[in-house]
């Protein structure tokens, strides 16, 4: 009699512990964006919503504003989809639809690595190998072919935007293909044996079946991918230069909202500068969960379809 | 085993008794089978055009053969079904016919298929224009996620032929026996449709494109006894322009819609290796009231399952 | 019976423009993946070369050399992401798994997926972010400390083992559960007796995964353990303390030489100590999930 009410007690015991677990997670998440928009509330009261439209950012004068690193981030993580999106869903139809079976697991394997190599280590890469290789060789071919349009005209650099897109595009590129390959291997057969049996080309049938059928999925991955790109503190940080104006050109150096945050947070001349590297932190904050939300919004809108059929 | 007792000639008696019941219900249903049969008026050997050669076409995936040693003609504007118990190689077969098998990895086909006398596996042939004259229709109805008007137009934008669009469709639609059903709702979602009005569907975006031949995999396998009625007249409809070769595991229903029938079996060889064999093939009526093979006359009789 | 006449053969511009694009789509996608392949290889290979020249014992026995001088190592680095990392682990392994649990065992549907949700949130937060967070919460007032930097990195892996965790137990066959709370046993005792251990493997892959991946992060400790005396060892959590990936951060940015001799050499060991984790995570998940499969 003793002995089972003691195991009552644990279980009502486990179910608290992991109870209390479940109600710590969701005080970690009220708490993270306490803290964060609290270190901000100086400069969110001070600026408002003029932060993000002012190219300020000035120590003497203590005013900031974040309009030349919403524009850093927003070209890096831009062009990074815009070069990494394909190229990844291409590795994904690869993995799922092309790949001789002996192939597909090295592939795959080898895309996972690149998503693991630390930040740090591509940064370092980025600084001492890759800035250094578009300095000498791709920045002045690029001036002089792709010179007559005004954003690709300058002068080489060896840091700046244009590194700092490939560095984020070798990031978004893992995660893009991985989510796209189970997105095209989740494709009914039966589907694709339709389209063939009709006289469809390999790529018609990718084209006119199994890419409508995932589109709602690939948007979620794109989200994602962006949110990486934009998250990225260290690497960017390594290789952008940390300039304090608005780049002219993709050569020269710039920043980005995370790699100004990573940059500057540590030594701060005023409060009212660090408050306002925490704004940045806010906007961060935001985009990443309003992209994270919406992304799982959509992945959980596809598994209730596929509950369906 | 020592002398039979009370019990043992008893149980005999019910035994052997069962037997002629069987037989009975046996030649019974051999009966129904050659009536349903006898409805048909095959084409006379004299008239009848091969679309499709098979001679000594084995199917193997991976080197192990599926199905051995095919030798047959599919005869136009007629319909022409393959019976015959699971894993004798019916699907496998019909699938070299539109050269589908191509997709599996492993696949190989020995022997020769030519189609209007053109080897349909010849180097220089192309699997895609093989499919558009050559179509097919699957077990389970296979929409695309798309509406019905764009599953329709699907086949016809591929294939470049894009004049006279909602004319094409409608035709097809109309051939399928869906178009009263769907005219409507050409927009909506072709998932929105029942199991009967997709498979309807599925036949309609294959005729659309015009096939010569249209290959059909038990296609009411997965239906209602009432949309499965439906799928057979419309089989009956569609031979009058189309040459039709169906995959069917219910005897009925290869009595009541097929002109010529082939039937399959399983050969077991030294080893245990199992393979499919084309068994007899003749008109209907003849397979099924006068079976030439006792292979053929076991099963059509229910012997075996 | 001439190719001319032959109805198989494709005919035509359209035909030949179909079957062109075809090969051509085909061809991108294989190209792409040669791309990816051939990218990872450059990065690995070059990282090999530059590092190699650094590696050799004293990398791993000497500490720092101090500001300007050559020589030296990285031990110091290495105690202390053996250490906060350790800590990190502490911190996320058991608190990873109660969620676990609890999403398995105890939560309504839609309360877990109310969890899985937030997980998958917490984990696209950026790094930097919670290097914010925990600065703010910890580091303000106290200092920096190896302890706020394994909590932030515990930030990053709870989602990863809470995550991972929960798809072995729903792995773990009903049939056990079941056995288990028909023999008596309470809901507490079924899982600690039967599941859990019946899911350790998959608890351990996950937990290897989300080292490998702390192992690799900087952002977290940035403002949290950055500022340290960086040429002793110091094993006293309290204060900050040095970590590899803070090691290739500072010194990359130097243009000294020999210091960037030294961020290779970390980068490589970080590599190597990641790459390896993760290709164990992997070879033991499917390990794992072929045992649990037997069970069923």
């Amino acid at each position: 009699m003793t002995a089972r009410r003691r195991w009552r007690f644990g279980d009502v015991t486990l179910q608290g512990i992991a109870g209390l677990a479940a109600v710590g997670l969701a005080a970690l998440m009220v708490l993270l964006v306490y803290e964060v928009v609290d270190q901000a509330h100086a400069s969110l009261s001070e600026f408002g919503l003029g932060f993000l439209t002012s190219s300020v950012w000035n120590t003497v004068h203590d005013e900031y504003g974040a309009a030349d690193l919403i524009f850093g981030t927003l070209v890096t993580a831009g062009v990074a989809l815009l070069i990494a999106v394909p190229i990844a869903i291409a590795i994904g139809l690869f993995l799922s639809e092309l790949a001789p079976r002996a192939l597909r697991t090295p592939v795959g394997t080898m895309v996972e690595l690149l998503a693991a190599i630390p930040s740090v280590v591509l940064g370092l890469w980025g600084i001492l190998v890759l800035g250094p290789f578009l300095n000498e060789h791709i920045e002045p071919f690029m001036i002089a072919h792709l010179g007559f349009i005004p954003f690709f005209d300058g002068f080489p650099s060896p840091v700046g935007l244009l590194p700092a897109c490939l560095i984020l595009t070798l990031m978004v590129v893992p995660i893009v293909a991985s989510i796209s390959r189970e997105l095209f291997s989740s494709v009914p057969g039966d589907l694709k044996q339709g389209a063939m049996a009709l006289g469809a080309t390999r790529w018609e049938m990718v084209r006119g079946v199994a890419i409508p059928q995932v589109s709602g999925g690939l948007v979620a991955a794109v989200m994602l991918g962006f949110g990486r790109a934009v998250g990225e503190a260290i690497a960017v940080a390594q290789v952008i230069g940390g300039s304090l104006t608005r780049p002219e050109n993709i050569y020269a150096p710039a920043d980005t909202m995370a790699s100004r945050l990573a940059a500057q947070y540590v030594g701060t001349a005023t409060s009212l500068q660090k408050s306002s590297l925490a704004y940045l932190a806010v906007i961060l904050l935001v985009i990443s969960l309003l992209t994270n939300v919406a992304a799982q919004v959509i992945v959980r809108r596809i598994q209730r379809r596929m509950g369906h059929r | 085993m020592s002398t039979v007792s009370e019990p043992d000639r008893v149980e005999k008696a019910e035994v052997s008794q069962a037997e002629s019941t069987t037989d009975a219900v046996q030649h019974q249903a051999q009966a129904k089978l050659g009536e349903l049969a006898a409805k048909h008026t095959p084409v006379p050997e004299d008239q009848r055009e091969p679309v499709l050669r098979l001679d000594g076409v084995t199917v193997s995936y991976s080197g192990a053969p599926a199905v051995c040693d095919v030798t047959m003609d599919v005869f136009k504007y007629q319909v022409t079904a393959f019976i015959g118990p699971s894993g004798c190689g019916k699907t496998t077969l019909l699938r070299s016919l539109n050269r589908m098998n191509d997709l599996i990895t492993g696949a190989t086909v020995d022997g020769s298929i030519t189609y209007h006398g053109h080897n349909l596996y010849g180097s220089s042939v192309d699997a895609v224009e093989v499919r558009r004259r050559i179509g097919m229709v699957f077990q389970r109805p296979n929409p695309f996620p798309k509406s019905i008007y764009d599953n329709v137009a699907f086949g016809l934008r591929l294939h470049g032929m894009k004049d006279g669009l909602d004319e094409r469709i409608e035709s097809a639609l109309h051939k399928a026996a869906l178009w009263d059903e769907v005219k409507d709702r050409l927009k909506k979602s072709a998932l929105a449709l029942s199991g009967g009005q997709q498979q309807r569907l599925c036949i309609a975006r294959a005729l659309a494109i015009e096939p010569e031949v249209v290959l059909m995999d038990e296609p009411a396998s997965a239906l209602d006894p009432i949309a499965t009625q439906r799928i057979e007249d419309l089989v009956n409809d569609l031979k009058r322009d189309y040459t039709i070769v169906i995959v069917t595991h219910n005897m009925q229903q290869a009595a009541r819609v097929a002109d010529m029938t082939a039937f399959f079996s399983v050969d077991v060889k030294d080893g245990g290796h199992r393979n499919g064999v084309l068994v007899e093939y003749a008109p209907t009526a003849d397979l099924f009231i006068r079976p030439a093979d006792p292979r053929t006359e076991a099963y059509v009789t229910g012997r075996f399952g | 019976m001439s190719a001319q006449t032959n109805p198989l053969v494709g005919h035509g511009g359209r035909a030949r423009r179909r079957k062109l694009t075809g090969q051509v789509m085909e061809a991108l996608a294989t190209a792409a993946a040669v791309l990816a392949a051939v990218v990872l290889a450059i990065v690995l290979v070059t990282l090999t070369k530059r590092a190699l020249p650094a590696i050799n014992v004293d990398l791993f026995t000497q500490n720092a050399a101090p500001f300007g001088q050559t020589g030296g190592g990285i031990k110091n680095a290495i105690v202390g992401t053996v250490i906060i990392t350790g800590i990190a682990t502490a911190i996320a392994l058991p608190a990873g798994v109660l969620l676990a649990i609890f999403n398995t065992e105890f939560a309504p549907r839609r309360l877990a997926d109310l969890i899985g949700l937030t997980l998958n949130v917490l984990s696209g937060v950026p790094t930097i972010v919670i290097g914010v967070f925990i600065f703010g919460l910890v580091v303000v007032g106290r200092g920096q400390s190896a302890y706020a930097g394994a909590l932030g990195l515990s930030i990053v892996m709870l989602p990863l083992v809470a995550r991972a965790t929960e798809e072995v137990l729903r792995l773990v066959p009903s049939h056990l559960r079941e056995g288990g709370m028909a023999l008596g046993a309470t809901r507490a005792r079924t899982v600690i007796t039967v599941i859990l251990p019946t899911a350790i493997g998959g608890i351990v892959t996950a937990t290897i995964v989300a080292v490998a991946r702390a192992a690799g992060e900087t952002a977290p400790l940035l403002f949290t353990t950055s500022i340290f005396v960086g040429t002793t060892v110091n094993t006293d959590p309290s204060q900050a303390m040095a970590s590899i990936p803070m090691v290739i951060f500072t010194s990359s940015e130097q243009p000294d030489p020999h210091a960037q001799q030294q961020a290779w050499a970390a980068a490589l060991v970080l590599v190597v100590i990641v790459l390896a984790g993760s290709i164990a995570g992997r070879l033991l998940s499917l390990r794992t999930r072929r045992q649990i499969e037997q069970v069923r």
